[in-house]
This record gives C-alpha cells, sequence and structure tokens, in this order.
C-alpha cells in the first residue's frame, strides 16, 4: 500500500490517495458496536452472574438460567406476550388495510380524514398512556359521559379486562402508523389493473378481493412483520398504563425483565430474560424474512 | 414508487380521471361510515385531552366529562410551565438534536463506504448493521446501565444521547445506503477523474443529492429519540435530566388526583411535534414510513 509504483519511464505517476472510504464507516460502526452490540454481550454474559445493580457483580453459574426457566411468572409472560402478539395482529391488519384502501382514495373528505387519523401518532407512548389512564376512568372517564353501563367497568382494575385494553390502546397508537403503509400500497397499483377488472364487470368488493388484496401481498407481509417483531418491544405504554398489573396480567417479556432488574434488583435473571428476549426477536425475524424474501421473489406487477 | 402512476400517457391519466370519476358517482356507503367510526375512535380520546386540561379542578368532578368547560381555564397549563416544563422541552430538544446531528452525520459516511467500496470490511459491517435492525432495544438495557454508569454517564444529558445514537445508526445507515446506491455511478467516476478524494465526493456530491433522504431519516430518528422512554427512564434520575417523556410520567405520578392538570401536559407535551405535523405534513408522513413504504 505504501509503494507508490512508477511507470516505465521512471516518471512518478500521479500518487494514487489512499482509499479512504472504507474509514468513513468506522465511526458509526464504533457507536453502533459500543452501545448496541457489545451490550448484547453483556447480556448474555450477566446472565451468569449475580448482580443487584449497585454492589460487585459475582459468578453465578447456570443458577439464574434454572431458576428463570422453572419461574411460573416467566411462562405467563411468554404466553401474554404471544398473546398479545396473536391479537394485535388480528386486530390491526384487517383496520388497517381496510383504512388504507379508504384513505387511499382522492376524495377530499377522505383526504381531510387522513390527516385526522394521522394524529395519535404525534403523542408519545407515555402520553397517549396517561391519556387512556383518564379517560378509562369509570367515574370520570368517557364512560360517565356516555352514561352507557357496560363501559362502566373498572378497565385497569379487572384482570380478565386489562389486557384486552392493553391492545386496544395499542391498535389505537399504532393502525394510524398501518394506514399510512397500506395507503401507499393501494396507490402503487396500476389503475389499468381496475379498469381492466372494470371493463370485466366486476364490482366494488370483487375488484377489493381479486385485485387490491392480491397486490397488497408485499405490504401485508411487512406491516406483519412489523406488528410481530414490535409486540415484543411493547413497553412503555403497558408499563405506564398498568405497570405490568394488576398481579401479573399484563407483565409481558419486557416488562418482566425490567420489574425483575430494576425494581427487584435482580439483574442476572433479567438478563436471562433478555437473552431470551433476543433470541425470540432474532428467530421472528428470520423466519419472517425468509417469508418476506420468498414473496419478494414474486413481482407484485407480475404480468402487468 | 409514485412515479409510475403520474408518468403515464395523458390519454392514460384522463382515462384514470374519467374512471375515478364513476366511482365518485356511486358514493361508497360502507366504507364511509367505517371511516366516520374510526375517526370517532380517534378524535373522542383527543377532544377529551384537550377539553379536560382546560377545565379547572372543580370543573372536573361536576360536569359531564365530554361536554365543553362553562368557564375554560389555563390555570393547567400556567401549573405545568410552573413545573419546569420549559427545562424539560430544552432538555428533550438537546437530547434529540444531538442524536440525530451525530446519526445522520456518521451514518452518511458508513453508506458512503457501502456504496462505494466493496472490501470485505465493509461488506460485513453491512451485515452487521442489517442484524441490528432485528435486536430488540428494551434487551440491551442492563449492560448499558451498567457501562454508562461506568463510565461516569449515569444521569447526564450525554448518558442518553450515546445509546440513542447506537440504536437509531443501522437503520440510518440503511436507508442512505438504498438512497446512495441510486446516485449514477459516472457522477463519482467524473469527479474521480477531477482529482477529488473520498472527502471531497461525500460533501460536495453525496451530501447534496441526498438531501431529500436525509430529511427523512432525521424525522424518523428525532421522533424516536424525542418520544423515547426506556433510556431516560433507566439512565437519569435527578429533576434537572428530565426529557419530556419522563416529565410526563414523574408529574403525573405527583398531581395524580389533578386530571386536569397531568391532561394540559400531555398536550404541552405534544405540541411542538403537532405544530411540525401541521407546517411539515408530507415530510413527517415521509419520515415515519422511512424504509418501510416500498
Amino acid at each position: 500500500m505504501t509503494t507508490i509504483p512508477a511507470s516505465r519511464s521512471g516518471a512518478p505517476l500521479r500518487r494514487p490517495r489512499p482509499a479512504l472510504a472504507p474509514l468513513l464507516a468506522v465511526p458509526a460502526l464504533v457507536m453502533y458496536v459500543v452501545f448496541a452490540i457489545l451490550p448484547l454481550g453483556g447480556a448474555v454474559v450477566l446472565s451468569f452472574a449475580q448482580w443487584d445493580g449497585l454492589s460487585q457483580i459475582t459468578w453465578a453459574g447456570l443458577g439464574n438460567w434454572t431458576s428463570v426457566l422453572s419461574d411460573p411468572v416467566t411462562w405467563n409472560a411468554f404466553v401474554l406476550t404471544g398473546k398479545i402478539m396473536l391479537v394485535s395482529v388480528v386486530v390491526q391488519t384487517p383496520i388497517s388495510l381496510l383504512l388504507g384502501v379508504f384513505t387511499a382514495g382522492r376524495q377530499r373528505y377522505r383526504e381531510v380524514l387522513a390527516v385526522l387519523y394521522f394524529v395519535p401518532l404525534l403523542l408519545s407512548s407515555a402520553a397517549v398512556a396517561i391519556a387512556f389512564k383518564a379517560i378509562l376512568d369509570p367515574n370520570f372517564g368517557v364512560a360517565a359521559a356516555l352514561g352507557l353501563p357496560f363501559l362502566k367497568q373498572d378497565w385497569l382494575g379487572n384482570p380478565d379486562l386489562v389486557l384486552y385494553v392493553v391492545i386496544f390502546v395499542i391498535a389505537w397508537q399504532f393502525v394510524p402508523f398501518h394506514t399510512l403503509l397500506y395507503q401507499a400500497g393501494v396507490r402503487q397499483i396500476p389503475s389499468s389493473l381496475y379498469e381492466a377488472a372494470t371493463i370485466d364487470g366486476a364490482g366494488r368488493v370483487q375488484q377489493f378481493f381479486y385485485v387490491t388484496l392480491p397486490q397488497l401481498r408485499n405490504t401485508i407481509v411487512t406491516s406483519g412483520t412489523l406488528m410481530v417483531t414490535g409486540s415484543l418491544t411493547y413497553f412503555d405504554a403497558v408499563f405506564v398504563l398498568t405497570g405490568g398489573g394488576p398481579g401479573y396480567a399484563t407483565r409481558l417479556l419486557p416488562l418482566d425483565m425490567y420489574l425483575t432488574g430494576f425494581t427487584a434488583n435482580q439483574m442476572g435473571p433479567a438478563s436471562v430474560l433478555a437473552v431470551i428476549l433476543v433470541v425470540v426477536g432474532l428467530a421472528l425475524a428470520f423466519v419472517l424474512t425468509k417469508f418476506t424474501g420468498f414473496a419478494r421473489m414474486q413481482s407484485d406487477q407480475e404480468g402487468v | 414508487m409514485t412515479a409510475s402512476a403520474t408518468t403515464g400517457s395523458p390519454v392514460r391519466a384522463r382515462a384514470t380521471s374519467r374512471s375515478r370519476s364513476t366511482a365518485r358517482t356511486r358514493p361508497n356507503w360502507l366504507g364511509a361510515i367505517g371511516g366516520f367510526v374510526w375517526l370517532a375512535i380517534i378524535i373522542v380520546p383527543i377532544y377529551y385531552i384537550v377539553i379536560t386540561s382546560l377545565r379547572s379542578q372543580a370543573g372536573f368532578f361536576s360536569t359531564n366529562p365530554l361536554f365543553p368547560p362553562l368557564s375554560p381555564t389555563l390555570a393547567n397549563y400556567a401549573l405545568v410551565v410552573q413545573n419546569d416544563f420549559g427545562l424539560y422541552l430544552v432538555n428533550s430538544v438537546i437530547v434529540t438534536v444531538a442524536s440525530v446531528v451525530v446519526t445522520v452525520a456518521f451514518a452518511l459516511g458508513a453508506a458512503y463506504a457501502i456504496v462505494r467500496t466493496r472490501g470485505r470490511f465493509v461488506r460485513s459491517s453491512f451485515s452487521l448493521f442489517l442484524l441490528g435492525l432485528a435486536v430488540p432495544t428494551h434487551a440491551t438495557i442492563i449492560p448499558l446501565y451498567w457501562f454508562i454508569t461506568r463510565v461516569h454517564l449515569y444521569d447526564s444529558l450525554a448518558g442518553l444521547v450515546l445509546p440513542s445514537i447506537g440504536f437509531a445508526i443501522p437503520i440510518t445507515v440503511l436507508i442512505l445506503a438504498n438512497f446512495l446506491r441510486d446516485i449514477p455511478k459516472e457522477l463519482f467516476e467524473s469527479m474521480r477523474v477531477d482529482g477529488a478524494g473520498d472527502l471531497r465526493m461525500l460533501v460536495s456530491l453525496a451530501l447534496p443529492l441526498a438531501r431529500p433522504a436525509i430529511v427523512t431519516v432525521a424525522i424518523y430518528d428525532g421522533l424516536h429519540v424525542w418520544n423515547g422512554f426506556l433510556f431516560p427512564l433507566i439512565l437519569t434520575q435527578s429533576p434537572d435530566k428530565r426529557v419530556l417523556p419522563m416529565a410526563l410520567w414523574t408529574f403525573q405520578g405527583e398531581y395524580n388526583v389533578n386530571v386536569p392538570g397531568v391532561l394540559a401536559a400531555v398536550v404541552l407535551s405534544t405540541l411542538p411535534i403537532f405544530v411540525a405535523y401541521v407546517f411539515g405534513r408530507r415530510y413527517l408522513v415521509s419520515g415515519l414510513t422511512a424504509g418501510f413504504s416500498k
């Protein structure tokens, strides 16, 4: 690298500039490795250690793993996380899809509605959760105003209801985002497909099922992947809204990890939960991207 | 993506508009009803937040929660402002701006390296960035807490900025690299012939051309840092280091019974983003769906 080749005539060639380009990746790489990748390794190390967050870290062997994996609270967290993941996808996908198709229309009123649908995205998760605490209050919230008895529930105190309340609040917060994805997806569908369908005599419902839905295949996969992997990180809103309670009713995996580590001061077991979270996250991402990659092979616009 | 719809021949464009107008003659009642039901679901909570924040505390307990207050008051907002709202706002701005500026600057360099070279080092760092997209932030907080305490950055704004950068970098690099890839190679080559080095090309070619992508990704990163709750929760403690979401949470803990006050804090903390939405809706929308709406 340091020797500069001379041309045959002996005159020095123009000095080639040092290859700077690869070095430009270094700052980003350093920040990313130090603050994201190394902590990941740190979680694995700490999962075999005993630490209360303040004093000396001591070796604990496999003790954390056996205690966490035999703890019914862990399995409860697993079941809750799975449940919230599944129900969220099932609830949010059709709503976002239909709203996306609806707002893709160019009618003036639909454009106005799309502007309003977006507003929940402006609030932080903490703000959403705090607001819904007030809204769901059985005595002073919206239920009291509407005077409907079945709305006067102790939404956040009833362990049978609270998980569905959390699912609703999360849907309220995230459906607008997925609506945007579907809106963009619908607007990419070539209008020639609809023209052809119209000529073939397809009505609105048939057009939806035979043109729109198949054309949205990739968007459905993308949005679904984001919902699934996102549901592993439902923390902020749930933490502020319920704190994982009542009892263990909304103690999802990330909450279980936080509460074990920073409230019960058991960083070792909490790190075990962190490692589990990473493994589940990577496994889901891997499976889903295989699926997505497969879907991408066949273009949406095949034969257009 | 949307370009394909607009680049059609004028004849086709006219045909499209005609088919749209025939669709308009048969209104989609079912769709409209559904659309307005969802509007109610979105708007009623927001309406409740806003009108309640304008209520006196006595009014909160006595009147119907959905009726507008008879004598609206800004007292709740005054209470929030007196509780150091300005300080928290400044903290949030500092953390967000610092994180976004450093993230975008570093990520642009990395994206340039990824697009312009094909060495093994750069390629493997690209796969490492890809991996970062799948790692849940939450899983790293315990070692991060240990590390930040060790380097004496616990309870400081810098301690919030550094991990925020680390976690924003992968997606930022990927979005910028995708964009830089579309810049014609000839532009780089002709600059190289003129004797420009990588740094020159990065600053005077890649940077200006990538401006739309930079705006988009900066908004995406900025919203995430601005609304972030987990890092401040774990890495800060004292009141003078609070950012807005944290301040909101502690305010709610202190003024538990003063619901109008708490909701005024919610409104005030959302106001900056709301203003941004009003003036730059297009950018905000593109920023939010950055990298996903392909």
